[in-house]
């Protein structure tokens, strides 16, 4: 770690030192990375219009009636057409998407016929929930997975090898459905260890008042440790459920990276120099590995934050993903445009975390 | 070997923390349900026309009558304690109750109840053709519907129809009495408050709302100024589940008193088990086929008629809907008025080849079947497929989502299809004006009527059944219903199969769950727990 947070320390230091001693690199730099933020919100500007666009086509060319999930099946002629002409959809589809556009600027992100709440609420609703899950199983999965899969190389071919293979191999192939299912009725049912499906038991989240909408820290925050152990109880499983499938990608990933680490001179070199066993493996193959495996576990966070449909159905968790799946399923356009922001903002944030901790670890990316 | 590993994992985790033996009872004064209630769009009753919606609005507003559970036929007033129509069948004057309150403490008057008729009419929502079928329009409905004093209601329609059939409309959803003070406190930009209405609550009902999170839950809690007999239990939760296993988990653990949504497998596993107990009501509600009249073979009357003997009726009623369904052919449900339970046709495959030979057809011929991809749907399309094709009519089974199906349904791009038709209200005309009338057969027609969808063209059926409208006397009205039901049981391209049952299992300890004959009559005021 000491070589690390050499290298790091001057990073955040560097512009004034550099500064001071030589002016013009340090402003070439500075330039530079002006240069690298205008390029960054570029190319963040043109993702974010084409995932507008896509989604909005998407939307427009699906088969289904989007007037219909606004009035419903009954509706007489005279107020499908008034509702038809209130969502603008007898204008031309360039103008819609330009009105749509336009709002979206003024914050405006429009109400969802489903919920008949502005887009906006309903997501600071339903993020937080998949947010929690998220973020808990992602560092159930890193805190399991990246040992895992460090043994694994370790003991190639060995049955500490075939363990993390064949736990992984399950890990792609069971149906989440039915593993959520099979997990309910044992720790749930039969044992009695977790919460069944919601966030909360049914009376408790009755009276609870949500301030940041992640239960967790809510309790916390008021102090309130029943209700605190009752989440934990709750999510503990679906979080576990979602570990396993982030843990089983990054422990795979992870004995790859290692294994490449592992067959290089230098670390030949360091046992030939009689550093300890587990310096080499832990600090010197792993130190190496944790740049490119940030990567990994990014991505599979954040597309744990996607939500995922079929553990929020199954644990009738309300989170991101089945909002955005039920209003697909009714054209709310609206609200799948919104949703669609927020997962692409998502990404693209995790992403530019995640480059940034590149920067941090990889010595050669700050060149 | 997963499991056991992750158990291990959790058991090692969980036996630091102090929640081992979680509370498996919901509170003693507090109904618990899991409950798929993501139909919710919004609480205003001048606006909620869903099956979710229904059930709330009926256990949290009140309106002027109300039929007897029992016997739909029999109407008793609620809001109203007595009402009179005019010898010409033009006016109803209602008297209002005295001493009832809204839960904001404000009076029950004849003024709020014609404001609530009013608003209805002005919001034009999706229900508001239940009180515009009677003349009304936003620009006449102030004089037509008013209060001649606190305690006289006048309500003036356009033609002389039949009396059961206005005061059947005015026990819809639409027809509730909201608080018009509380309600035009948070108007805004003329909305009269359907902003606020969608998801506040501003009634007279046995249950008030206490909240609603979408996509999560729905909480009521008692009316404490109710005027008729107070709700047992002070509390109700409605938790959204929309998986039904999730829900069958949580009532036989005892974390819910009652779960709405089970399927078929899972009501004979809770009927085996000694801690629950299955309530059920007969729904205004049928399943039917429907065969467009713009394909060239379903347009010939033998070829409707063959299919007809081409559905194994009580296997699927049986087997996939267990106890969700009962066999039912008319277009009327059992309970409502003039309703007939003749049931001629089963699956008879001899007689249906000799019917596609009649219509030249003796080796069958392709169709397309568009289903909603639920399990219960597509069983019963699979059903179909395998009984058709013994008389030689492949069928292919397009699955799509609901809004989907519906969508090309409304276009008429199908050739068959399958849904169910749930009545709007309970008048026998809900369904005969789906089913038996069709002004306008052409593709810009505006009245969908399901005959409408399916291309039937039928100006003679049409006129008998708005005729029907005003007949007064209900033996002759129900009469002509009968004959309708015959003719469309005969002739029509509709294949009427079952009567749908509502189901709810409840904990052993729940008494007096009471499922009405409409989705507004499901009433938690009388429920107890032990």
């Amino acid at each position: 770690m000491t070589e690390r947070a050499e290298q790091g320390g001057p990073e955040t230091a560097s512009p004034s030192r550099s500064g001071a001693r030589q002016a013009s690199p340090g402003r070439v730099r500075l330039k530079r990375a002006g240069l690298l933020l205008l390029r960054t919100f570029g190319s963040l500007a043109v993702t974010f219009l084409g995932l507008l666009i896509i989604t909005f086509l998407i939307g427009r060319v699906l088969p289904i009636d989007p007037v219909l999930a606004a009035v419903g099946d009954r509706a007489p002629a005279d107020v499908y057409d008034r509702v038809y002409h209130e969502m603008g959809l007898h204008l031309p589809l360039y103008q819609q998407f330009f009105d749509y556009v336009v709002k979206i600027f003024q914050g405006d992100f429009g109400t969802s016929v489903l919920t008949s709440r502005p887009v906006l609420d309903d997501i600071v609703r339903v993020f937080p929930a998949t947010l929690e899950l998220a973020t808990i199983a992602t560092i159930l999965g890193v805190l399991l997975g990246v040992p895992m899969g460090v043994l694994a190389a370790v003991h190639r071919g060995r049955w500490p090898d075939h363990c993390v293979r064949v736990l992984g191999l399950f890990g792609y192939s069971l149906p989440v459905f039915w593993l959520g299912l099979v997990g309910l009725l044992l720790f749930y049912m039969k044992l009695d260890w977790v919460g069944g499906p919601g966030r909360l038991d049914a009376a408790m989240e009755d009276f609870f008042e949500p301030v940041t909408g992640l239960i967790l820290v809510d309790a916390l925050l008021q102090g309130d440790m029943e209700v605190f152990w009752n989440a934990v109880s709750h999510i503990t499983l679906p979080a576990a459920l979602l570990a396993y499938f982030s843990l089983a990608y990054i422990a795979r990933m992870t004995r790859s990276f290692m294994l490449e680490q592992l067959a290089q001179e230098y670390v030949l070199t360091a046992r030939v120099k009689g550093v300890s066993e587990a310096r080499v493996i832990w600090r010197h193959a792993l130190g190496n590995v944790m740049v490119p495996l940030i990567t990994v576990i990014a991505l599979s966070y954040a597309h744990l934050l996607e939500g995922s449909v079929l553990t929020e159905t199954v644990f009738a968790w309300p989170g991101l993903g089945s909002y955005i799946t039920s209003s697909l399923l009714n054209a709310d356009m609206n609200a799948v445009l919104g949703g669609t922001i927020i997962v692409g903002g998502v990404f693209i944030g995790i992403n530019l975390l995640s480059d940034l901790l590149y920067r941090l670890f990889d010595p050669r990316a700050r060149r | 070997m997963r499991n056991y590993l992750a158990g291990a994992a959790l058991g090692t985790v969980l036996a630091m923390t102090p929640y081992g033996l979680a509370l498996a009872d919901t509170p003693k004064d507090t109904l618990v349900m899991a409950f798929a209630i993501d139909d919710i769009i919004s609480l205003d009753p001048g606006e909620a026309f869903e099956i979710s919606t229904g059930e709330y609005t009926g256990n949290t507003y009140d309106r002027l009558v109300a039929f007897d559970i029992k016997d739909v036929s029999k109407l008793r007033g609620t809001l109203a304690e007595s009402w009179t129509v005019s010898d010409d069948a033009l006016t109803y004057t209602f008297k209002m109750r005295k001493g009832v309150k809204f839960v904001s403490g404000n009076p029950v008057t004849a003024e709020d109840a014609a404001f609530s008729l009013q608003r209805a009419v002005i919001l034009n929502k999706s229900p508001a053709f239940i009180l515009t079928q009677f003349g009304l329009t936003p620009d006449n409905v102030k004089d037509k519907v008013k209060a001649v004093d606190a305690e006289t209601l006048v309500f003036q329609v356009d033609k002389p129809y039949a009396p059961s059939f206005v005061l059947n409309c005015l026990t819809a959803t639409v027809a509730s009495v909201v608080d018009k003070v509380e309600v035009l406190k948070h108007e805004k930009n003329g909305d009269l408050g359907n902003e606020w209405l969608k998801t506040n609550y501003a009634g007279s009902g046995a249950y008030a709302l206490r909240q609603w999170k979408p996509g999560e839950s729905l909480s009521l809690v008692a009316n404490e100024n109710y005027w008729g007999e107070k709700p047992k239990l002070k509390r109700v939760l409605i938790r959204q589940v929309k998986e039904s296993a999730s829900q069958q988990l949580l009532l036989e653990k005892g974390d819910v008193d009652i779960a709405r949504n089970l399927e078929a497998d899972q009501l004979k596993t809770a009927k085996g088990n000694a801690n629950l107990h299955l309530v059920s009501a007969p729904k205004g509600t049928v399943w039917y086929v429907g065969l467009n009249q713009k394909n060239q073979y379903l347009q010939k009357p033998e070829v409707r008629k063959a299919l007809k003997y081409l559905v194994d009726y009580d296997g699927i009623a049986n087997v996939i809907m267990a106890g969700r369904a009962t066999k039912h052919q008319t277009f009327l449900p059992n309970g409502f008025l003039g309703a007939s339970n003749e049931t001629p046709y089963s699956l008879d495959v001899a007689k249906a080849k000799d019917l596609l030979k009649q219509a030249g057809l003796e080796n069958g011929f392709k169709a397309t079947i568009d289903t909603r991809n639920v399990t219960m749907t597509t069983q019963i399309a699979q059903s179909l497929q395998s009984t058709f094709a013994q008389a030689g009519v492949q069928l292919e089974i397009i699955p799509g989502d609901g809004k989907q199906v519906l969508t090309k349904y409304r276009a008429r791009n199908h050739d068959i299809t399958m849904f169910q038709w749930g009545a709007d209200y309970q008048d026998p005309h809900t369904n005969a004006e789906t089913f038996a009338s069709n002004p306008d057969n052409s593709d810009e027609g505006k009245v969908k009527t399901l005959a409408w969808r399916n291309a039937w063209d039928i100006p003679d059926l049409t006129k008998t059944t708005a005729a029907n409208l005003m007949e007064r006397d209900a033996a002759k009205r129900a009469a002509v219903y009968q004959d309708l039901q015959k003719t469309i049981l005969e002739n029509s391209p509709f294949i009427i199969m079952f009567q749908e049952t509502e189901v709810a299992v409840a904990r052993k300890n729940v008494k007096n769950l009471v499922l009405g004959p409409s989705f507004d009559t499901n009433l938690y005021a009388g429920v107890s727990k032990d």
